[in-house]
């Protein structure tokens, strides 16, 4: 026997869904909203403009400047974009056009794997191979001397960190694809090789630009490899040998130890909303993209 | 059967793994006709007509056999020419499937594959084909619009449209109306009837209706046999095979 009739169980259940959903909507103001409470103390002070555009941090004497972070982490993620990009999607193109079903079967739990390596082991590897690597053979092969730790390394690290989440996407992607579109393409008389460049990648567009976001916003916020290789010092960056610093490695790297400084708290608060709201801007831009070439 | 056969298949035989999809094919296609394929889901239709145009290359599971001729050339042995064979086909699928692209370049599309690249010539052609499937007086305003934005039955017209525009000799339709309303699936029928005196039309269909309506020459196939084929006449009003009578009776489907 239930207490409650069905149209009261009905009312309980349905109350519970819009609840969770209002959870988790509203959940992101919440965080944003938050974040500016929070670094309210330091906006008192300074002009936003003046925070972001300087380039000196020295805390000890009242100075932020979170230029250098800024520029470090947008140089790191994009970077790393470069890098990944066109690696997976050749990949995805080759895996899910080109070769048998099997392929992707032995391939999903490879990358997988991938996707399941802590990012402190990421970073573990960035030490012992990337920046050894950087400073012996790649600093030298371009004439410039480098302790290895730089943003080159971070870009690297992160580049292979975000393969995983980038390429199950676009997989999925180019595999929703109906055949029958592609069976139209070479009906036609199109080549394999235009079939993809002239219909498929067309009709696939918005789901890779979505999907190029996604890893966008994650190697954005990704912290541990990143501070492990990145080198951590606050100077703009000359080239991708230079070490720099990010926005997340600031805040892991700081908080906790700034608690006889003032105004040190309210900082980290402002990185954590600049990154939160620089996400936040990388999102609206690829919906724009996203709606533009949604259309077919 | 006096008519000039265009399609020549013989000892087709089709495999996925284990499991025979067709058996031992034989089928004339006669010329500037409507020749029906039909029977019930699974028999191997589909199939069948994907071997025509070599879609089968599609998919590494299948092992086709045996010879399709088209103008005395073996379809199933081309290699660099494919392309070429290919567009001696247009294909109208079960449902519309429209390129990515605008109305217009569904058709251009087409047109330039087959190496027609003079402006001029493709708005002309363009508007030919649109005309031809009997779409050019709804959308000539909208030519610029995403193709997806049509209706189902005009986005088949639209297709139909399109496999005019690689300029073939055959069309090959595989069930075109199954998805369409009764007033757009009409739409079709009759620019079929329209287009025959100048190609050949291969539609698949288990809508028997529809092929005693318009078909002229009947294939009636059965879990991936040919159990009998001839004009319309013979095959609906004097069938020989059990199978064929039963099937007409509305037996099984």
């Amino acid at each position: 026997m239930y207490i409650l009739n069905r149209q009261q169980r009905h009312f309980v259940n349905s109350s519970w869904m819009i609840i969770s959903l209002l959870l988790v909507t509203l959940l992101p103001f919440f965080l944003f909203f938050g974040l500016y409470l929070k670094s309210t103390y330091l906006l008192h002070d300074y002009s936003v403009f003046d925070l972001i555009f300087s380039k000196t941090w020295k805390p000890a004497s009242g100075q932020f400047g979170f230029y250098p972070f800024i520029v470090g982490s947008i140089w790191v993620t994009l970077l790393a974009m470069l890098f990944t990009a066109p690696v997976c999607l050749l990949t995805a193109i080759y895996v899910t056009q080109y070769t048998r079903k099997i392929v992707l079967r032995i391939m999903h739990p490879a990358i997988d794997i991938l996707a399941g390596i802590p990012s402190v082991v990421y970073g573990l590897w960035g030490i012992l191979v990337i920046v050894p690597f950087i400073s012996k053979y790649l600093g030298p092969l371009f004439g410039i001397k480098t302790m290895g730790y730089s943003i080159l390394a971070a870009a690297f690290v992160l580049s292979i960190m975000i393969i995983p989440f980038i390429l199950n996407i676009l997989i999925e992607i180019f595999r929703s694809i109906p055949m029958e579109l592609k069976e139209a393409a070479l009906s036609l008389g199109a080549t394999q090789w235009q079939t993809i460049k002239q219909v498929i990648l067309k009709k696939a567009l918005p789901g890779i630009i979505a999907a190029f976001g996604f890893g966008l916003a994650r190697a954005f916020g990704e912290t541990m490899a990143v501070l492990m290789v990145v080198g951590n010092v606050v100077k703009l960056p000359g080239n991708i040998f230079d070490p720099g610093y990010t926005l997340p490695a600031l805040i892991a790297n700081n908080y906790g130890e700034m608690l006889s400084i003032p105004r040190y708290d309210s900082a980290l608060m402002f990185a954590a909303f600049l990154l939160l709201a620089v996400s936040l801007f990388f999102n609206l831009i690829m919906h724009f993209f996203i709606v533009k070439y949604n259309k077919y | 059967m006096d008519d000039p056969i265009i399609v020549g298949i013989r000892n087709l035989n089709v495999t996925a793994g284990k499991n025979p999809i067709l058996k031992d094919i034989n089928i004339s296609i006669p010329r500037n006709k409507i020749t029906v394929i039909m029977g019930p889901s699974g028999c191997g239709k589909t199939t069948l007509l994907k071997c025509m145009n070599r879609l089968t290359d599609l998919y590494p599971e299948l092992k086709v056999t045996g010879e399709v001729m088209i103008d005395n050339k073996n379809v199933l042995e081309a290699h660099e020419d494919i392309y070429k064979i290919r567009q001696q086909m247009g294909l109208l699928s079960q449902r519309p499937y429209p390129l990515p692209m605008t109305i217009y370049n569904n058709i251009a599309y087409a047109i330039r594959l087959r190496g027609v690249h003079n402006r001029r010539e493709i708005h002309r052609l363009v508007v030919h084909y649109l005309q031809q499937a009997n779409l050019w007086d709804e959308i000539r305003t909208r030519l610029k619009e995403p193709a997806s934005r049509l209706s189902i039955g005009q986005q088949q017209r639209l297709c139909l449209a399109r496999g005019l525009a690689v300029n073939p000799e055959i069309i090959l339709a595989d069930e075109p109306t199954s998805a369409l309303d009764p007033i757009s699936s009409q739409a079709i029928e009759q620019t079929f009837l329209k287009l025959k005196n100048n190609y050949t039309i291969i539609l698949v269909t288990h809508i028997l209706r529809q092929a005693r309506r318009i078909a002229d020459h009947v294939v009636f196939m059965y879990m991936g046999d040919v159990i009998e084929q001839g004009s319309v006449r013979e095959v609906f009003e004097n069938p020989k095979m059990e199978k064929t009578k039963l099937y007409l009776g509305g037996t099984f489907n």
